[in-house]
């Protein structure tokens, strides 16, 4: 983290890189919350 | 919490000096202005001093090794159209005329301080060096000409000729020969200094005192100095730009600033869709649910009506059953006792007849 | 298991439609050799200042936003909980999977290395391109939509087992589905956001991105409608009664929906001319079109959707669908072939070589013709006997 960025250009590289990570963390943690949130709910038919 | 208060503040202590230096150097693009790296070298063309000889085109197609083109360089005839850079044609000298004279200007890749290439590409195939040249990577290019539609000045060419290995191709401020310590070959080439590499903060200097020098022989503007954000390449000229084939109309908003708008907008979604979308989901399902619950509810309610109902008609019917049974006793009982009457009396009436026909016969 | 699914059809084959098809199939054939044995240039008219064409303008995003009735309808069905529009989902998928797969066909014609398509996700993410973004997504995407076909083939095969668990998942693909749409359709949009040089100011608009989200949803709204009353027309025989029942339900949600869209659509359209203080360019040529695009081809069919559904004319809301599906293609060629570079003088403006319509056509082609086995031949118009309604 402590290399300095020159451009705009090298800057949204890196930060988007990260930021695309974070993403698929997001994707797959929310629906592990979800299942986690309504695990004690009354089991009811779904499709 | 076991901790001593000396490791604690050690601990704030380092995580703060962290934070500050990401901080520092990792500033929010937001509102932050990057200024380009330090040694960033560009190349200054005095328009006013060329003289369209085209050896800089030569110099080009020789220290590239590019295939030799059908006129030679020294046929000034091709001046007569206007050209654009080509498939393994990196910089083309164009002709203008201006009243009775004619005014040469040099095109090829601006190197830009952001560049719209290297924004626009998905395989990372471009790259700003940090001593100014734009560089293309053949070796990851899938060929999907996207830096071609970015570019503002229209300068990447491709190869549509070939089938295995088209590329495309562009100016490299001769990167190579240039770490060598050499001159690109244009500049190098340029019998009237009408190119000059260096330090692109000098250039600035040196093309601001020149205009200064001789206002009557230059617009007040240096080109490149902040169109698109600012491009290595920086022109000075005495005709307009506009009537020699540089658009003015460019603004200075770089291509990474165009669209960090809609990019920033992509995570958001990621973040917040899921959420809205499970949000409506499970209303739905809760609507679905209260609607089966009152449906059932209102199930219950009207079979139990309908139980109520039930119930009173059979009371009625097991009152009117009893009342039918009453009667019908009562009938019986009155019938038997009627049929008790008439016997008695026939029995009177048989008795009375009997004891008649004696009392005659005591006389 | 079925016996009436797999006799091919006694009608004969050579319909003239079919020849049509026929031939449209062989030529194909042969550009495709001419392309990966010539290049581009033999194909193509592209050149260095017009580096898309067709195969970008029509079968990329005219494609993506027509396979938009995917998400959509399963949006509407699963997540709004309309199950109204239920037998209308398994159709919509399998045009957005085949559509989509197809998108990814047509890039093997036009990138200059298309061996080399997995590179920006696998190899090197250019993290700063709208282009790498449309690309992650629409790969997410074809495997979303290839998982949510899979359950009608395993019901034509008989895997039970698997397609129950797929079955289970319903819910998260469509959210992760409904998601990635956006995410692309929107990115199709923002890929011109780059070039306001060459883009007409017009179409230009920092909006981008939300214009083609947006118009996504009637886009694919319409096509399923369209693709409907098609079939209605030549794959009756293959409805059961549940679809048919519903059949005039879609229509007349859709055309509801499609219309109040479209609306919208129209309205922030003319934000983008207020914040861009573009009035004056309408008074142009290019703002006849302009104006011929939207007020013609959006804000014409939104009304006459409206009639239609307020008079329950399903022929009207029918034809109307396709009025608004050339609207859209209009939109996509304005802003990928017509508008942009519309200051380059006409010498250096492009038009599609017969070849690159040839191609278009020939993926076109390839798509009826697996749409018609597949419906023909799997639980799609109809619901597999051995697993009927269990919604």
């Amino acid at each position: 983290m402590d290399t300095i960025f020159y451009s705009l250009q090298e800057f949204m590289t890196f930060s988007k890189g990260i930021t695309y990570l974070i993403m698929g963390a997001i994707l797959i943690l929310m629906p592990l919350y979800w299942l986690f949130l309504t695990d004690r709910d009354e089991k009811k038919e779904t499709y | 919490m076991g901790i001593s208060r000396r490791k604690f503040l050690g601990w704030f202590g380092g995580l703060s000096a962290t934070a500050a230096t990401a901080a520092t150097s990792a500033i929010a693009g937001s509102n932050h202005h990057f200024k380009g790296h330090p040694d960033t070298m560009g190349v200054l063309h005095d328009i006013n001093r060329c003289i369209g000889c085209r050896k800089c085109e030569e110099a080009c197609n020789t220290v590239n090794e590019l295939p030799k083109p059908e006129k030679p360089f020294d046929d000034l005839s091709v001046l007569d159209q206007k050209r654009r850079t080509h498939a393994d044609v990196y910089t083309v000298v164009n002709q203008f005329q201006q009243g009775k004279e004619k005014v040469h200007v040099k095109k090829q890749c601006n190197h830009c301080m952001e560049p719209a290439c290297a924004s626009a590409c998905f395989v990372k195939a471009f790259k700003k060096m940090p001593n100014g040249s734009v560089v293309y990577d053949e070796s990851v290019c899938v060929g999907c000409r996207y830096c071609m539609i970015a570019c503002p000045f229209n300068i990447p060419a491709y190869d549509y000729d070939s089938v295995l290995s088209p590329k495309v191709t562009k100016c490299t401020l001769c990167h190579p020969r240039v770490q060598k310590g050499l001159l690109p070959g244009c500049v190098e080439a340029c019998p009237k200094e009408a190119l000059i590499y260096g330090n692109r903060k000098e250039l600035i200097k040196i093309a601001r005192k020149r205009i200064n020098k001789h206002p009557d022989q230059y617009i007040d503007h240096i080109y490149g100095e902040h169109e698109m954000g600012g491009t290595s390449w920086l022109y000075i000229s005495g005709t307009p730009f506009s009537e020699i084939g540089m658009r003015e109309d460019l603004g200075v908003k770089s291509a990474p600033e165009l669209t960090s708008g809609p990019l920033s907008a992509v995570p958001i979604v990621v973040g917040l869709w899921p959420v809205l979308l499970t949000g409506v989901y499970a209303i739905s399902k809760r609507k679905d649910k209260v609607a089966e619950e009152e449906k059932a509810e209102a199930v219950k309610a009207a079979e139990n009506v309908a139980e109520e109902h039930l119930k009173n008609q059979i009371a009625k019917l097991k009152l009117e059953a009893t009342k039918e049974k009453e009667a019908a006793i009562k009938k019986e009982v009155t019938k038997a006792l009627e049929e008790a009457a008439k016997e008695a009396e026939k029995k009177a009436e048989a008795k009375a007849a009997e004891a008649a026909p004696e009392k005659k016969e005591d006389e | 298991m079925m016996e009436r699914t797999s006799r091919i059809s006694l009608r004969p084959m050579m319909t003239p439609f079919n020849v049509m098809l026929g031939i449209i199939l062989a030529i194909g054939c042969v550009l495709t050799v001419l392309r990966f044995t010539g290049g581009l240039s033999v194909v193509t008219n592209l050149d260095d200042n017009n580096p898309w064409g067709i195969w970008i303008g029509f079968d990329l995003l005219c494609g993506v936003a027509l396979a938009a009735g995917g998400y959509t309808t399963s949006a509407a069905c699963y997540i709004f909980g309309l199950k109204r529009y239920h037998s209308a989902v398994r159709p919509a998928i399998l045009t957005a999977f085949l559509g989509y797969a197809l998108v990814v066909f047509a890039l093997h014609y036009d990138v200059g290395r298309p061996w080399r398509l997995p590179f920006p996700i696998f190899w090197q993410q250019g993290t700063t391109s709208l282009l790498f973004e449309v690309g992650l997504c629409v790969f997410l995407y074809l495997t979303v939509l290839f998982i949510e076909f899979t359950p009608a083939a395993f019901e034509w095969l008989g895997f039970s087992k698997l397609r129950e668990k797929i079955l289970k998942l319903t819910i998260l693909l469509t959210i992760f589905g409904v998601v990635l749409s956006t995410l692309h359709q929107s990115s199709l949009g923002a890929l011109y956001t780059i070039v306001p040089s060459k883009l007409h100011p017009l179409w230009y608009s920092g909006y981008l991105p939300v214009y083609f989200f947006i118009s996504s949803m009637f886009a694919g709204l319409s096509m399923v409608i369209f693709e409907g009353s098609l079939a209605h027309k030549y794959l009756h025989h293959k409805m059961d009664e549940t679809h048919l029942r519903e059949s005039e339900g879609v229509v007349l949600g859709f055309g509801k929906a499609a219309s109040f869209i479209m609306a919208g659509y129209v309205a922030i359209k003319v934000i983008g001319l207020a914040v861009d203080n573009s009035w004056h360019y309408l008074f142009t040529g290019y703002g006849a079109w302009f104006l011929l695009e939207l007020i013609g081809f959006v804000a014409l069919p939104s009304f006459v959707y409206a009639i239609g559904v307020r008079e329950k004319n399903i022929r009207l809301i029918q034809r109307t669908a396709l009025w608004s599906v050339l609207g859209i293609v209009l939109n996509r060629f304005n802003i990928s072939l017509i508008a942009f570079n519309w200051q380059l003088p006409t010498s250096e403006r492009y038009f599609p070589s017969w070849m690159e319509i040839g191609v278009s056509l020939f993926i076109v082609a390839i798509g009826i013709v697996v749409y018609r086995f597949i419906t023909a031949n799997m639980p799609i118009l109809y619901e597999h006997p051995d697993y009927r309604s269990e919604h």
